[in-house]
């Protein structure tokens, strides 16, 4: 099973974290951390595979990862994955996120999390390898993004509630007013933080 | 939907909003929406929820469209890892998704028959033929062009049944004999430079290697992983130590051909590499090239870059350090490194076992000093130089060692030591801990009047530390160095060898227990009942309240109950405590002889020493002796290497030195191992305590032992066998001499041994029962058996048991079930050739109420007859045993009046008699009672219905009447005679067999309990 999946840049800001099992929030950063710490340290010829990290677990779990450009990915699994199948796996995920979108950069990661995440969570669910063909990732995740599209759903809630505090008209405020007073005075907005 | 996804946590009150926007999802129409549903549903999910969803989900396993099929199966799967007994019932539908058309979803489900198939691969034999099918067609291209990647068609397909077949085929012929041809198939098609037909070879030599072997593959396999090792990939290389590393143990030529590569594998500028290559030579060590591998080990662990690789191979050092170490020199150096580099990261059981080597030693006595002393002068040495960066856990060793044989060594006198220790006192970095090891070392070594000067200076600057440990042993050594005669005393020289005993039972305690709970105090509850009554009083009741009987009670609180008999409680918590150490082989030499039987022993102080030796209490590490390969093969076979370089290949010669090149394929078996005597030593010490544990305990001695002791027990079941088996074979004139037999034999076990035992205390008559049978070998007239009065005969009864000898006159007593009386019956026998005039019988008792029955007060006895005395008994107030105190007195022929004070103890299962009831009166019945009691039993496994049979085990045993068992619940019901009832309640919990008890009699519940303890404890 894999336990986690983890891409960050040579710099270590994570772009993207996945994990299949439940951590506190500080668990995670700390994950993230000590993995970066780890792959970081690795020279560019050398094997792909790394034994235990103390955090995420002990002699049963191993990190596989491949280094791109600026991004690593580390997928940490535990021993009923095959390692050499994991590497492939990388390399499928990479070669999708390419394809969606077309000559794929850091940055695009950074803009299109959502994105990824779809696409990741068409490769694999809970854990397991759902699927690694890559036509077929591609296939789903735009039957979803045309669906995002049409309901404009989620996705576009930021953005419309964006556009609608533009678009309130408060009342004008008095010049010299107690601070303590805004609450009372707009009511309209303590409930938008 | 997905954002919140990824901020799901469980028992949010997010996830509940989500849940309800989950189930729209799941029941709409369009097929994007229930994906996506699926997806959120296999993340992190709390338990409880699923109930809620299951049906849900797996309706979608017979949606039209694949991938949500394909879904649905993982997110099954994953309630499967989360809940598996939520799940139990849809196995039949995994099958199905199995055999699904679309092999996507079939690929889905072999997720799930992974895991199963790991857990219990003996469950999932039959389909074994399937998997084989569904590999061959994969192998064959028969899936659509679809699933090829790279042009290998389904790898990961491949790779998922190659380990299902692994599991399945694990020593086993039989199914191996099915796998063999698809595999060679495998191994055929996968012969393609890619990546990903390296995976599949790879899962295949694993698979060859794990299956029943067979030889044409085993070829094949060893080809390949030559192929990985000496690939110039990395990570083939990497894998393929790995598969080398899997297969040397089970034949170490392997290691001979790929000598040099591993060679320069341990050069791998790859720390991983390295790592894994020394893993490798980890197996293959044997008692020739241990310090060539120990020197590279240590070497690599120089540099180790993280504390995950020290602590592993710490371990693993000192794990061969132990067991082939070539001189005494080379371990203690050896194990010196260890420590330093080690630190304190790593595991305490190696200085244990390290301090436990020590102390025990091996067979001589002058190989014990020797590595003694050498261990003294090295730690010396070491003191005397740079001390600031040892680790505390080696400063810890080193006091010890210091302390316990320093005296050894001539070289060093005792204020050296002590200056030395001194020192380390004084060091900042000395942890708290460390000091409290160096005063012990002090304490043992405080002699002389310079010895006694520095102890005296060291106890007055730490006697006020706040660490109130520390302050604990300067006391001591304030103390024992100015009185050496107690130190002497306290702790005597070379303790270490002699056998400790220990009292686990702890049955000392027995009376402050009691008093503790006459006092008030709550009950002792063990950890795992308290979990458990806990996690009960969580658990929602889900069932409706009239069914939920058993449930119902579980909250009801016992916690403030007060026991009514302190006595079963104390010795139910006895039983337990030795039964754990039975158990789990506690070793308990090498530990100051601290608690005896009769509590602590000797001076105050002693009890202050417990504690830092037990300490040490050695952890055994799992014993690995026959691990090694043993041939003694002494030439080492140089393979032709193309380049020779001399370095490297004197390397091979001494890494590879004993690993037989001769060493046919073995398999199946591994070689015998080479004899070794520290391993040795180790291994024959846990059989040598016991029995010397077990010989100390007295024969004659006590009740309160009668739990905690095996031996005793099994001793005194064999007198009382035999004896009843004579008293048998030797009354064959009385007319239900057979009957009598028989339900003697049908007696409780418990109650013969304990009328036994009352005996045997109280007057000293060890073997009075054989001694009895014996004189009725001689003069079976006076056989007390015979003179049963007629209307008792042949009625259930105990043995007949002598109370106490007075001149001439024996007395005897066993005690009849007469329907719903208890009968009491005394012998008086005559043996002497006069009269015994004015005898009279006094019986009184607390708990019973004695009544006496029978009309004849006989006043004399005429000589050589046997007087017979009825009395009837009831329960007044109910103990684990009931005894009767009698006084007998009577005139001498002298005329000099005479009394004799004798008891008789009888089980209180006597008086239980079968309550028949039924389930509903039963049920009403129970609600009305208030005394209860709870307390987990074991479960008596006889196979394959350990409920039942528990159950009619303490039905047989203790005349109880079985209500009814439900599934995993079973009700009992008894009455005390006359008519006061008891009700138990068993259920199966966790493996154990969690009893309440309830009655309105407020001791009953308590003693019942104890004796059911004690049935399933004997079986």
């Amino acid at each position: 099973m894999i336990k986690a999946i983890l891409m960050f840049n040579n710099h270590g800001k994570p772009r993207l974290s996945k994990f299949y099992e439940h951590y506190t929030k500080d668990t995670e950063q700390q994950i993230i951390r000590e993995t970066f710490h780890l792959v970081s340290k690795r020279d560019e010829n050398v094997c792909n595979f790394l034994e235990g990290g103390m955090l995420i677990g002990g002699s049963d779990y191993k990190l596989i990862y491949r280094h791109y450009a600026t991004l690593y990915f580390v997928f940490c699994v535990d021993s009923s994955e095959s390692e050499l199948g994991i590497l492939d796996l990388i390399q499928v995920f990479v070669e999708t996120l390419d394809k969606c979108f077309e000559n794929v950069c850091e940055l695009d990661l950074i803009f299109h999390v959502d994105k990824v995440h779809n696409i990741l969570a068409e490769m694999v669910m809970g854990g397991m390898v759902l699927e690694t063909n890559m036509n077929e990732i591609i296939t789903q995740v735009d039957a979803q993004n045309k669906m995002e599209k049409s309901e404009a759903g989620i996705a576009g809630a930021p953005a419309r509630a964006v556009s609608a505090v533009k678009n309130m008209k408060l009342p004008e405020m008095p010049r010299n007013i107690n601070i303590g007073d805004i609450n009372i005075k707009v009511p309209n907005l303590p409930s938008f933080k | 939907m997905k954002r919140l996804s990824s901020t799901f946590m469980p028992s949010n009150w997010l996830s509940r909003a989500q849940r309800w926007r989950k189930e729209l999802d799941l029941q709409s129409t369009n097929l994007i929406e229930v994906c996506m549903a699926l997806t959120v549903v296999s993340q992190i999910f709390p338990k409880e929820m699923i109930p809620a969803i299951l049906p849900l989900v797996e309706e979608k396993l017979n949606h039209p469209k694949e991938i949500i099929r394909r879904k649905a199966v993982l997110a099954l799967y994953k309630f499967y890892l989360i809940a598996p007994n939520q799940v139990q019932h849809i196995h039949n539908k995994f099958r199905k998704a199995l055999c699904d058309k679309d092999p996507g979803v079939m690929t889905a489900s072999l997720h799930i028959y992974l895991q199963m198939i790991q857990e219990n691969p003996e469950g999932y034999k039959d389909l074994t033929g399937s998997f084989v099918n569904i590999l061959k067609q994969v192998v064959g291209g028969k899936l659509p062009i679809d699933f090829n990647y790279h042009s290998v068609p389904a790898p990961w397909l491949q790779i998922h049944l190659l380990r299902i077949l692994s599991f399945l085929g694990k020593n086993d012929l039989r199914t191996s004999e099915l796998i063999y041809e698809v595999l060679d198939e495998s191994l055929r098609r996968a012969e393609m430079n890619r990546n990903i037909t390296y995976a599949i070879l790879y899962e295949c030599v694993k698979c060859i290697y794990t299956i029943h072997p067979k030889s044409n593959l085993l070829e094949k396999a060893a080809k390949c992983i030559g192929n990985f090792v000496l690939s110039p990939d990395i990570n083939l290389k990497y894998l393929g130590l790995k598969a080398l590393t899997y297969v040397i143990q089970q034949d170490p030529k392997m290691a001979l051909q790929h000598q040099m590569t591993i060679i320069e594998c341990l050069d791998h500028p790859d720390l991983i590499i390295k790592r894994e290559t020394l893993e490798l030579l980890f197996r293959i060590t044997n008692a020739q090239n241990v310090v060539v591998i120990v020197e590279k080990m240590l070497e690599f662990l120089q540099n180790s870059p993280d504390d995950y690789t020290t602590i592993d191979l710490v371990g693993k050092v000192a794990e061969l350090a132990e067991k082939y170490a070539p001189d005494n020199e080379w371990f203690i150096e050896t194990m010196n490194t260890v420590f330093s580099l080690g630190g304190d990261t790593m595991q305490p059981d190696i200085p244990n076992s390290f301090l436990k080597l020590l102390s025990e030693g091996f067979d001589s006595v002058e190989e014990d000093r020797k590595l003694r002393l050498f261990a003294v002068d090295s730690y010396v040495s070491l003191l005397q130089g740079e001390t600031r960066k040892l680790p505390q856990c080696f400063l810890q060793v080193i006091s010890w060692v210091l302390g316990e044989y320093s005296h050894l060594s001539e070289d060093h006198n005792r204020s050296t030591v002590l200056r030395l220790l001194e020192k380390l006192l004084d060091m900042k970095q000395t942890s708290s801990e460390t000091k409290c090891w160096i005063l012990m070392a002090m304490t043992k070594l405080c002699e002389g009047t310079a010895g006694v000067c520095v102890a005296q200076q060291v106890s007055e600057t730490y006697i006020s530390s706040m660490d109130t440990v520390l302050r604990q042993r300067a006391q001591e050594l304030q103390h024992l160095s100015q009185d050496s005669e107690l130190r002497e005393e306290v702790l005597p020289r070379d303790s270490g060898l002699d056998p400790m005993e220990i009292d686990s039972s702890l049955s000392f305690l027995d009376e402050f227990v009691s008093g503790a709970l006459a006092a008030g105090a709550a009950p002792y509850k063990p950890p795992h009942q308290r979990q458990e009554e806990l996690a009960e009083a969580k658990v929602l009741s889900l069932e409706p309240y009239g069914l939920a009987l058993p449930i119902s009670m579980s909250s009801c609180s016992i916690t403030d109950r007060h026991s009514p008999t302190p006595l079963s409680m104390s010795s139910g918590l006895s039983g337990d405590s030795t039964d754990v150490s039975h158990r789990a082989g506690l070793k308990l030499d090498g530990v100051q002889r601290v608690w005896g039987r009769d509590g602590y022993l000797a001076k105050k102080e002693s009890v202050e020493e417990a504690a830092p030796v037990q300490g040490l209490t050695p952890v055994h590490s799992p014993s690995l002796q026959n691990e090694g390969d043993g041939s003694h093969s002494q030439t080492p076979t140089p393979t032709p290497t193309p380049e020779p370089d001399r370095e490297k290949e004197q390397l091979a010669s001494s890494l590879f030195f004993g690993v037989s090149s001769q060493s046919s394929v073995c398999l199946m078996g591994k070689p015998d191992s080479t004899f070794n005597r520290r391993r040795k030593a180790k291994v024959q010490a846990p059989g040598v305590t016991e029995q010397l544990s077990s010989s100390v305990a007295p024969v004659s001695n006590a009740v309160d032992n009668l739990l905690c002791n095996n031996l005793q027990d099994s001793n005194i079941n064999s007198v009382s066998a035999a004896s009843s088996k004579q008293t048998c074979e030797l009354s064959p004139r009385v007319p239900a001499a057979n009957g009598t037999c028989n339900t003697d034999c049908g007696l409780p076990e418990s109650d013969r041994k304990r009328s036994n035992l009352s005996i045997s205390r109280d007057n000293g008559l060890v073997d009075a029962d054989s001694a009895l049978s014996e004189d009725q070998g001689s003069r079976s007239d006076l056989c007390p058996s015979s003179y049963l009065p007629a209307e008792l005969c042949g009625l259930y009864r105990s043995e007949i048991a002598p109370l106490c000898t007075a001149h001439s006159l024996e007395l005897s007593a066993c005690h009849v079930h007469q329907g719903d009386d208890m009968i009491l019956i005394i012998f008086i026998s005559n043996s002497s050739d006069s009269q015994v005039l004015q005898i009279r019988l006094d019986l009184k008792s607390e708990q019973l109420k004695v009544t006496c029955v029978s009309d004849s007060s006989v006043e004399n006895i005429k000589s050589h007859t046997v007087a017979v005395y009825q009395y009837s008994l009831a329960v007044k107030r109910p103990g684990v045993d009931v005894e009767v105190d009698g006084t007998l007195s009577f005139l001498l022929p002298a005329g000099t009046p005479q009394t004799k004070h004798f008891s008789y103890k009888l089980p209180l299962t006597a008086f239980i008699r079968p309550l028949l009831i039924s389930t509903e009166e039963y049920g009403t019945m129970w609600l009305g009672f208030s005394h209860e009691v709870k307390q987990n039993l074991t479960l008596v496994d006889d196979g394959c219905e350990p409920l039942t049979f528990t159950l009619n085990l303490l039905k047989n045993r203790l005349q109880l009447h079985l209500v009814e068992i439900i599934g995993l619940e079973g009700i009992l019901a008894c009455r005390l005679l006359q008519n006061q009832p008891c009700l138990m309640h068993c259920r199966v919990h966790a493996g154990a067999l969690a009893v309440w008890l309830r009655s309105p009699v407020p001791e009953l519940p308590d003693c019942l309990v104890y004796h059911c303890q004690r049935v399933l404890q004997e079986k």
